[in-house]
């Protein structure tokens, strides 16, 4: 069920990521809806199919985006080992996690699109990319964590409820 | 000598009727305009003053009903302005999209030489890298890969992936995207970049070439990757250097791109393949 429910949320998101949110940026940088939502799925302390989660996306992504076959699911799942990472080690503070994770996610994921593309030939500069892009979907990404970190708890709760010992 | 009552009732009768017709013919000839202005002034005064009264009295009693059809009526007005101004939103837009449509008939109609595919923009590509649409036609509408996509301004870019129902475009904004092109009226040569900022700007303008800001940019058809003639946009600015064996320059592109939502794919231009005749490097 946690795993299957991820198909409709995450092409959901990704059809407003490519419909709507890709024409608004800031810059030319927009925020990652999907990575937001993977990272704070994979943060949520019951969750135990994030991986899948992660694959879901990336699979996605790579329907819609004209990035080589495979790097959005080996960004995407750097991002999510990230956040497993620190679910484990920055427990106790949840949101900071979030943040944290959403700041080197973010970078990863860039960085992992931006190599690739260069890798293949696109001759994008860095300095343009990092100042155009990359700072700027960074920014907005960590403007939209708390809220995804918060809708993605609910749906954690609501997926896996509390336990009550009788 | 007296006379008798009858005559007299009758003589009364006759000079009661002598004075009243009198009197008409007077009222008549306006002769008594004056007397009855004089004498109507204060009877008007008490009926306004009476009638105001009895207004105010009769509003009073009726306020509650009045005010509850009037809400009502407010409301049922709201309702229709509401409902007004929707319409207005969507004929707006739909006049917007006749206004996009009636422009592409007419580019198409300026190029009878090609065969056109309209098709609407559904979505960017979610990388912020890359310049890519989607759009809602494919295969099955008969849209190939290398088929190049213009609007009513100029060129878009050109289909690199089709599925059976949308294909994906590579605007020549994005940063992988070449296009050979010409410069008018100089005829030079040159090639047409993408960058990520969305700009595009040209390279390999040969030295000796007179290119000026203004000078329109159009597809050469070198390479057969697009049909020729197909316009681009204007030179903004030129840079050259003594020492550089190309001069350079930006584009100021004809199209808004982050505006694109119509676009017509060229159906009948079959890209060609040049790499096979490329010349390859030969081992020793």
């Amino acid at each position: 069920m946690a795993t299957l429910i991820a198909f409709p949320i995450l092409a959901g998101l990704m059809i407003l990521q490519s419909g709507i949110v890709s024409r608004i940026p800031l810059l030319h940088g927009t925020p990652d809806l999907i990575l937001l939502v993977i990272i704070a799925w994979a943060l949520q302390k019951k969750v135990q199919n994030a991986w899948q989660w992660s694959i879901i996306a990336g699979l996605l992504y790579n329907l819609v985006s004209a990035l080589p076959i495979g790097v959005s699911l080996v960004g995407y799942g750097l991002a999510t080992g990230l956040a497993l990472a620190f679910r484990r080690r920055v427990w106790q503070a949840p949101i900071l996690a979030m943040l944290v994770t959403t700041f080197l996610g973010t970078l990863v994921f860039l960085s992992v699109s931006y190599f690739s593309l260069r890798l293949l030939g696109d001759p994008i500069p860095l300095g343009p990319a990092l100042n155009l892009i990359v700072v700027p979907s960074v920014l907005l990404n960590l403007v939209l964590a708390a809220p995804a970190y918060a809708l993605m708890g609910d749906l954690a709760r609501w997926l896996y409820p509390e336990e009550i010992e009788v | 000598m007296n006379t008798p009552p009858s005559r007299l009732r009758s003589l009364q009768t006759l000079v009661f009727g002598l004075v009243a017709v009198g009197l008409v013919l007077l009222a008549l000839g306006g002769y008594l305009a004056p007397i009855s202005r004089i004498a109507l002034n204060p009877f008007i005064a008490v009926q306004s003053w009476i009638a105001t009264r009895y207004q105010a009295v009769q509003e009073f009693i009726r306020a509650p009903q009045d005010t509850a059809r009037l809400r009502q009526r407010n409301s049922e007005l709201e309702a229709e302005v509401a409902q007004l101004q929707s319409q207005i939103i969507d004929l707006q837009q739909q006049l917007a999209g006749t206004n996009v449509l009636s422009a592409l008939v007419d580019f198409a109609r300026a190029n009878p030489e090609n065969r056109y595919q309209a098709a609407a923009v559904i979505s960017r590509d979610p990388n912020p890298f890359l310049h890519y649409v989607i759009i809602n036609r494919g295969s099955d509408d008969g849209l190939r890969r290398g088929m190049p996509v213009v609007t009513q301004q100029g060129l878009i870019g050109r289909i690199v992936a089709v599925t059976a129902l949308a294909a994906r475009v590579q605007l020549i904004t994005d940063p992988a995207s070449t296009v050979n092109v010409r410069l008018d009226p100089s005829q030079a040569q040159a090639v047409l970049l993408g960058q990520i900022t969305g700009d595009v700007v040209l390279e390999m303008i040969p030295q000796d070439a007179k290119v000026q800001p203004g000078d329109l940019v159009l597809t050469s058809g070198l390479g057969g990757g697009y049909p020729p003639n197909i316009l681009v946009g204007q030179v903004a600015s030129i840079r050259s250097q003594d020492q550089d064996i190309f001069q350079t320059a930006s584009v100021q592109s004809v199209v808004d791109f982050s505006q694109v939502e119509i676009v017509l794919v060229i159906t009948n231009f079959k890209p060609i393949d040049i790499n096979p005749l490329l010349p390859t490097p030969i081992a020793p």
